[in-house]
């Protein structure tokens, strides 16, 4: 499957893939709105890294052995057929956070308006993620992983 | 009074109806120019810390922030200008020399800018580049007087003269000489690998090679300046020619000095110097005080590596220019690099960045001439460097008598530098003129080389166009070819010294 691989040597720290991520992931899915127009502005989907000048920004791996499908009691985690995405279904949700507690990432988190686990969906619809096709310096890519 | 701060530069404006407040410029700024105010959700900005780099400007993902000059309060005057005003309130202040990096910024007359193309009409038929083969390849290196042709033993005709060495170049342009230290390793490995892909060489400057670029030893021009930082026998071994450093366009005459902030651990490996200490050149080279003595360094290199690298010296244009570079030519050097006074530097005096040198245009037409007087030009090949702006410019400078042009403002250009001219802060927003690994990581080199490779294959492509509409369809027959020249807006002395003719004068 496609997946966003991490180039942590030219990541830059700058945050703007948290900032597309959080329009994308809006009601308008437009920047100025979704800052300062809407009620609510979603939670970022993406983790910016930090220590010393070592900076990069990690979301939702899509593991293929992925510990929070296990996890989920209400079967709202599942793995799309045909990308091979973990994604999270809205309506099952029911914000037990068990899909939190066990990813060894911490690339899940709580919505920001509704009780239910917010994760990297690869902006499912759009040819590429937008945290990649933003970042300034190349440091995210989405590509075609081997297994 | 005692203090009174110099005028602010730039001011950042931000329209406060698109800022978001996400913080991306105040991450970014190596100036500390943003703030962010978390009581009221709000990002202010200290304008007297910009420098002009637009790197917020580039990245605010809502275009809120634009960086404007300041048109200050001072009452306008031609003579004491604002940078002037600016100048003499910090010696004032400080009582230091005012550095600056890049190039002149002076307006002294650029004479490109009043050179003139042929074209070809009727008489001589133009090519089209599209459909018909154009050759830019050039060598760099001795070529010899003649060709002698002797026969052999079984009674055939052979070849009897030996070719010396050559620089093997696809297209006319490298990459002038940026050390180790003055910028990033990421600007490094984009402009080694850029050359290797194109082609072409780049220029270690003297800061030593630093262990991951040994790779790209055909494409390099390794250089050995008056401070001999990180020149060693594999050093010698591993270029594609060597390159004596007399001079520098930016700073003719001084030496030079990389602050012991920017000499990491890797920069110390390279240049073999303790870490962390200063980088001094001299300004002269203490074993070359004559011709005669280059004669002998250029010798001895060419003894180091068994008469396989070409030695080519760097001079910086200056009055002299021309007897001097004759000198070297006798001196046996296989090129001659001249820096114009438009050529950039990673730091100096701005006074002498200013005011000292000739421009580039002057420097390659009369040493041109007088080594075509003297016999000696095909002895010598020579590169023009200093402020290659585009491909008119380099055509101009290869019909005016360089064999190749050297361009490294214009590369950095290419890899984000906006000229801001604080390279000697360390502080290169851009990941360029930096060590601090904050900054270094911004400039990502499999970009650069992209950016580079597409700068050099865009000039190419226009001086092919260029040529064809001249009717020729090999860079090698425009090399001193003045005819194809004319001046506009100048005196009969400077198209005298220039030699070539008005516009309007036919052939």
């Amino acid at each position: 499957m496609k997946r966003i691989r991490i180039d942590e040597k030219y990541c830059m720290g700058c945050r703007l893939c948290e900032v597309h991520c959080i329009v994308q992931h809006s009601k308008t899915k437009n920047i100025l709105k979704t800052y300062m127009g809407e009620c609510s502005k979603p939670a970022p989907r993406i983790f910016v890294e930090e220590k010393g000048y070592v900076t990069f920004a990690l979301q939702c791996r899509h593991c293929e052995d992925a510990p929070c499908l296990d996890a989920c009691m209400t079967g709202a985690m599942y793995r799309d057929k045909e990308t091979g995405a973990v994604l999270c279904s809205e309506d099952k949700c029911v914000g037990c956070w068990m899909c939190i507690m066990v990813c060894p990432f911490g690339v899940i988190s709580r919505s920001s308006d509704k009780k239910i686990a917010s994760k990297c969906d690869l902006c499912m619809g759009e040819d590429m993620p937008v945290c990649v096709k933003n970042c300034p310096n190349e440091a995210l890519k989405y590509e075609d992983s081997k297994d | 009074m005692a203090k009174r701060p110099t005028p602010t530069e730039f001011i950042v404006e931000r329209d406060k109806d698109r800022c978001i407040a996400c913080q991306v410029c105040v991450r970014m700024c190596s100036n500390d120019v943003h703030i962010y105010d978390a009581d009221t959700n709000t990002v202010t900005s200290d304008n007297s810390k910009c420098v002009g780099c637009h790197f917020c400007e580039t990245l605010c993902p809502t275009d809120a922030i634009t960086i404007k000059k300041n048109e200050s309060s001072f009452k306008p005057n031609a003579n004491w200008s604002v940078s002037v005003i600016s100048d003499i309130t910090k010696q004032a202040e400080t009582g230091g020399v005012i550095l600056t990096g890049m190039g002149c910024d002076k307006p002294y007359t650029i004479y490109w800018d009043h050179i003139l193309l042929n074209a070809s009409q009727v008489t001589n038929p133009s090519i089209d580049p599209l459909r018909e083969p154009m050759e830019l390849r050039r060598y760099i290196g001795r070529k010899p007087d003649k060709i002698e042709l002797d026969y052999n033993k079984k009674g055939k005709i052979e070849l009897k003269t030996m070719l010396e060495k050559q620089l093997k170049l696809e297209v006319p342009i490298m990459f002038s000489a940026m050390s180790y230290g003055s910028v990033s390793l990421n600007t490094c490995i984009s402009l080694a690998k850029a050359s290797h892909e194109l082609g072409i060489f780049y220029n270690t400057g003297e800061g030593g090679l630093h262990k991951s670029l040994y790779k790209y030893g055909k494409n390099t021009i390794i250089q050995i300046a008056s401070g001999r930082f990180g020149v060693h026998p594999e050093y010698l071994r591993t270029g594609a020619a060597i390159e004596i450093k007399i001079g520098q366009g930016a700073k003719p005459g001084i030496g030079g000095h990389l602050p012991g902030e920017k000499v990491s651990k890797e920069v110390s490996e390279a240049r073999m110097i303790p870490e962390g200490t200063d980088a001094i050149s001299p300004a002269p080279h203490h074993d070359i005080y004559s011709i005669e003595d280059l004669r002998q360094l250029i010798h001895a290199l060419k003894e180091a590596t068994d008469y396989e690298k070409p030695v080519g010296v760097k001079i910086a244009a200056v009055h002299n220019v021309v007897p001097i570079a004759s000198g070297v030519a006798r001196a046996g050097a296989d090129y001659i690099a001249i820096d114009g006074m438009r050529g950039g530097t990673g730091a100096a005096p701005k006074v002498i960045r200013d005011n000292v040198g000739i421009p580039i245009e002057f420097a390659i037409a009369a040493v041109d001439a007088r080594l075509r007087e003297e016999g000696i030009r095909t002895k010598v090949s020579l590169i023009a460097a200093g402020g290659f702006r585009s491909s008119g410019d380099v055509i101009k400078a290869i019909a005016l008598g360089a064999d190749a042009v050297y361009i490294a403002t214009s590369a950095l250009i290419a890899l984000g530098c906006s000229q801001c001219q604080k390279c000697y802060t360390g502080k290169c927003n851009w990941g360029i003129a930096t060590q601090d690994p904050y900054l270094t990581k911004r400039l990502n080199p499999e970009i650069g080389v992209q950016r580079l490779k597409n700068l050099i294959r865009a000039w190419s492509l226009e001086i092919k166009d260029m040529l064809g509409g001249m009717g020729i369809n090999s860079i090698d027959s425009l090399c001193g070819n003045r005819t194809h020249l004319r001046g506009i807006g100048l005196s009969d002395r400077e198209l005298e010294i220039l030699g070539i003719k008005s516009a309007g004068e036919p052939q």
